[in-house]
């Protein structure tokens, strides 16, 4: 009975004093060695962050590669705080829209607004507000590039948040409350775990996303206010002015490099260990695996620190129930319903003061002309953007299912394609705007492409991804009966695929309206480029700090993605849900 | 009912006094349960007995505080039940457990909430894993076991916070029928030796073989709205044999009592509502002319005892009672006092081939349901010969729930394209009077 007891042990044994020893072991130290190096890097980057805004003037951003490394980590750590900001935004604002109807009411159209609106097209705002708030240190330009990536990242992770929330599986919510857990409890034990998977999977999309406005946020001219955080993309800029091929090369791969190890250490290792959350009660057939996850549970010091970290959060969970089963409160009705009776009157007189603000704004400063300019500069951008999804679309399509349909070729192809969709493609502009000025190509057209440059690849991984999860029989019947190509296209895979092209399209579409504010406009040294368009006239307004036309531009903007998502994307995303979701 | 059988000894564990149950909806309320009224004594099991949708598990829902009653209240002890009561645990049909958790979290959640010390919790939860035959699972998540398996750490969960009564919905309804037996076998051991520390057990089934094994007392509910129409006491001793003579007499007879008509109402009175408001259960085609090919064949001959032809077919009453009342409806077979026996129209049925079935049931859809019937005259007056099915969709809606009106429009659709009585396209929601050649 050695073995019964064996296994026993290995769930009895109390914390740290297992039968075997505390040496470290190789996965221990290698482990370690990470951790350790994460936290150096964090206090160097928060120090820094500290720094008064002379450091700025007196160390200016410089084309020596020596300073790459530290350029990079500045970069990534403005990335982690930004994510970092979004998780807390979403754990709040999603749990007071799951628990609230009035709050809800307010909460997810807005999310759903904001989730539309160029984020890029704020920073003129932001900057402005952060440098008044922090005037003597450079946090207030670190504040509004953190910003800007919160702004990119937060709304679709908290509106995956809140869906989870409000589609808690209906037994174990009785189970919670039959037992009587305490909201902190049911919140680690219920609310958190069945959201994770939905939560990590998008807040990989959101980082993906973020890579792009660190870099697009570092450099900003703002009126006559110009800053230049260190960080990879104001190297970038540097380079652009200095005309320097070599040094824009080098940030596309130190960029790459990044990339690829907060894929490696940080998204896969997550997506490994969240795979427990998965609500489903089979055991699944193919489980994400990461190395560094193997790394961490194998180690033995490192399995025994995270049973002390469990057995904290343990008691964290514990707390706030000191008055044991919860009493449920019962508000009088007629409370309830006389708030919910101002609740919406108090939103309508907000919405109504705000909107007299806006026309208050606008009209001192702008005329009907400006608008009807912007709108016709939309839709030129609007053009672009189906113009290119549909190209994009063409491309990526066939390529897409040719892969997701060979098994080896998809788990080769598929995380390459999720690299290059996290990848910036700003960091790759320079390298076009070269091409195009070297060959004197017409910019109206050819500097288009640039914006789906980022996006195209959300198109391929979602249609790779659908394409892998055909199912096999239906496949085989096709083939039985020998339908010819083109009618093997309309009536089989096309339709099998369509809720993840949509899924894909959709979010490529999104990130290319983004991308227009940066490149409808490049520049290389003294050359301008411009193209005619919605994104050029933002970014034009935003250099010359006419905020009139700022706000203009992104309203307009806004206007056009939200009413393109509702007219477009959105019937025919329920359509594919309706009719061609496969099982 | 007035006031249940109450059991000899002293005050009541349970007490559940004139419950009712509104359900709010578009024209008015549905009553779901109508003036519960029962007791739940020491040392007794008690089977609350009904089709799915009588509001059983609504019941127990209120007596758990899950759920607040339209009226009436539920006592437990001394306490009138307002939320979660601590006497009570309850084992659910789905099991319920938390996916990311192990069984030994999974068991000490209800220990948690209580804010009991780790050490002590631990093993409170280790004693009840023990005694549920559970040791050796400690570690293992729920995807890694069986549905037997989960559900027994489901009842060790249940178990381990030491209520006074166990409420257990459906348990073993979800679990193969060797699993489930096996399980109920074990709780009845556990129970008639004293192992658990609980008084009672109140058990929801629609299974009447499980509660003739399980119970001492059984209440059985009538549906639409969910009542107590009978309350039988089982005097068999433990441990049961399902084929002892006397537990099949007593079978029978609850199969009979639960296939009895309404003494006032016409044959149509199995179904709630009246002509087109008449709430349908989905059954293909394909069952009722299965259903019927049976009843005539050998052994049965065109007539046959309810659970002696349940049994084989591996089919509980929630499975084979629509079957037989909408060929009651559809006037292919008769069903009473447990018996089932197909009519002379049944029998031509059986005999002929498969478009003169089609057509034999198109006459009969047409004759027999009323909103069949009232979609094809729609249908036939107008000149297009199409009708959108928002247009009837609205007019069930009058009289019944959203979720009732999808499934009855689908029932009536299923037995139309089955018949070629009318058509219905999917994607544009209209019914048309075309039928694809």
């Amino acid at each position: 009975m050695a073995e019964e007891t064996d296994g026993r042990l290995d769930w009895a044994r109390p914390l740290g004093l297992g039968p075997t020893g505390l040496l470290p072991n190789l996965y221990d130290v290698v482990i370690f060695i990470l951790i350790a190096a994460v936290f150096v890097g964090l206090a160097h980057g928060a120090r820094e962050m500290m720094a008064p805004t002379s450091r700025l003037t007196l160390e200016p951003v410089t084309l020596d590669a020596g300073n790459l490394p530290e350029y990079a980590l500045r970069t990534t750590l403005r990335m982690f705080a930004a994510i970092v900001a979004s998780l807390l935004f979403t754990f709040v604002v999603a749990t007071l829209a799951a628990k609230s109807r009035k709050a809800e009411l307010v909460i997810i159209p807005a999310l759903d607004i904001l989730q539309s609106v160029p984020v890029l097209g704020f920073l003129t705002f932001t900057v402005v507000f952060f440098l008044g708030l922090f005037p003597q240190s450079q946090l207030g330009a670190e504040c509004a590039a953190i910003f800007a990536i919160f702004t990119a990242q937060a709304w679709n992770m908290a509106f995956s948040f809140y869906q989870s929330l409000r589609t808690l599986p209906r037994d174990l919510d009785e189970v919670s409350r039959h037992f009587g857990l305490s909201p902190w409890l049911r919140f680690w034990r219920l609310e958190a775990p069945f959201a994770a998977p939905g939560l990590i999977w998008n807040t990989m999309m959101s980082m993906s996303g973020g890579w792009f406005f660190v870099v697009a946020s570092e450099a900003i001219t703002v009126g006559d206010t110009t800053v230049k955080l260190p960080g990879i993309g104001s190297w970038l800029a540097v380079a652009i002015d200095a005309k320097d091929l070599r040094a824009v090369l080098l940030a596309v791969g130190t960029m790459a490099m990044v990339i690829l190890a907060y894929d490696q250490l940080l998204f896969r290792p997550i997506v490994a260990w969240a795979d427990k959350f998965r609500f489903e009660q089979t055991a699944a057939q193919q489980r994400p695996r990461s190395w560094v996850y193997e790394f961490w549970r194998r180690g033995r010091v490192i399995r025994r620190l995270s049973a002390v970290m469990a057995w904290i959060g343990r008691r964290l969970s514990m707390m706030s129930n000191p008055f044991g089963r919860p009493v449920r409160k019962v508000a009088p009705a007629i409370v309830g319903r006389i708030v919910d009776f101002l609740w919406l009157p108090i939103v309508l007189a907000v919405v109504a003061y705000a909107l007299w603000r806006i026309f208050e704004f606008v009209e001192s400063s702008l005329g009907w002309s400006d608008v009807t300019t912007a709108f016709g500069l939309g839709l030129l951008t609007l053009v672009r953007v189906i113009v290119l999804i549909a190209l994009a679309s063409l491309v990526w399509v066939p390529i897409g299912v040719w892969i997701g349909l060979r098994p080896w070729a998809a788990n080769r192809v598929q995380p390459v394609a999720q690299f290059l969709a996290a990848f910036p493609a700003n960091v790759l502009f320079p390298v076009a705007v070269v091409a195009i000025v070297r060959f004197d190509l017409n910019p109206d057209i050819w500097l288009s492409p640039l914006m789906v440059l980022g996006t195209q690849w959300y198109i391929l991984f979602n249609v790779i991804a659908g394409a892998s999860a055909f199912p096999t029989d239906l496949r085989e019947v096709s083939t039985l009966f020998r339908l010819r190509s083109w009618q093997w296209w309309r009536s089989v895979i096309l339709p099998g695929i369509l809720p993840y092209y949509v899924t894909g399209a959709l979010t490529a579409s999104g990130g290319s309206w983004n991308a227009s504010i940066v490149a409808e406009v490049a520049s290389w040294g003294d050359t301008k480029l411009k193209a005619a368009g919605l994104g050029a006239y933002i970014a034009g307004a935003t250099e010359a700090g006419d905020y009139p036309r700022v706000v203009l531009g992104i309203a307009v903007m806004s206007i056009l993605v939200v009413a393109f998502n509702r007219l477009v994307w959105r019937p025919l995303y329920r359509l594919a849900e309706r009719r061609f979701r496969v099982n | 009912m007035g006031t249940a059988v109450l059991p000899a000894a002293d005050a009541p564990l349970v007490v559940v006094d004139r419950v009712r149950q509104l359900y709010p909806k578009g024209g008015g309320d549905v009553l779901v349960l109508d003036d519960v009224t029962l007791a739940l004594g020491d040392d007794e099991i008690v089977s609350l007995l009904g089709r799915s949708g009588c509001g059983k598990s609504t019941l127990l829902r209120i007596i758990a505080g899950l759920m607040p009653a339209s009226a009436g209240q539920v006592t437990i002890g001394d306490r009138t039940v307002a939320g979660p009561a601590p006497e009570v645990a309850m084992v659910f049909q789905t099991f319920a457990l938390f996916p990311w958790l192990t069984v030994l979290e999974n068991v000490e959640i209800g220990l948690e909430a209580q804010g009991i010390d780790p050490v002590e919790r631990h093993k409170s939860a280790l004693a009840a894993i023990d005694l549920i035959g559970l040791d050796g699972y400690e570690s293992a998540y729920p995807k890694e076991l069986s549905g037997g398996m989960r559900q027994r750490v489901g009842l060790a969960r249940a178990l381990v916070v030491h209520p006074k009564v166990l409420l257990m919905d459906e348990p073993f309804s979800a679990l193969d029928v060797l699993t489930a037996e096996t399980l109920r076998t074990d709780l009845l051991d556990l129970w008639s030796e004293g192992r658990m520390p609980i008084s009672s057990i109140l058990l929801v089934t629609h299974n009447i073989e499980e509660a003739v094994l399980m119970s001492d007392r059984i209440l059985v509910f009538s549906s639409n709205p969910g009542r107590v129409v009978a309350e039988i006491a089982v005097a068999l001793p433990q441990p049961r044999n399902r084929l002892d003579p006397a537990f099949r007499q007593l079978v029978d007879d609850i199969y009979a009592r639960m296939t009895a008509r309404p003494v006032s109402k016409p044959a149509e009175g199995v179904f709630p509502g009246t002509g087109i408001a008449m709430v349908l259960p989905r059954v293909s085609p394909n069952l009722h002319a299965g259903l019927m090919e049976i009843l005539a064949a050998e052994p049965y001959r065109g007539h046959a005892d309810l659970p002696v032809l349940a049994s084989p077919l591996h089919m509980e009453i929630d499975d084979l009672f629509p079957v037989a009342e909408t060929l009651q409806l559809l006037r292919f077979a008769e069903v009473a006092e447990g018996d089932i026996k197909l009519t002379e129209a049944g029998q031509r049925f059986v005999q002929l081939e498969p478009d003169g079935r089609k057509k034999l049931f198109a006459q009969h859809v047409l004759a027999y349901v009323p909103l069949a019937q009232h979609i094809r005259r729609v249908l036939d007056e107008r000149s297009t010969h199409t009708a959108p099915v928002g247009r009837f969709r609205g007019e069930l809606e009058d009289h019944m729930s959203e979720d009732s009106a999808d499934q009855t429009l689908r029932a009536v659709t299923s037995w139309a394209r089955y018949g070629e009585v009318f058509a219905y396209d999917e994607s544009t929601g209209v019914f048309s009077l075309d039928n694809p050649s």
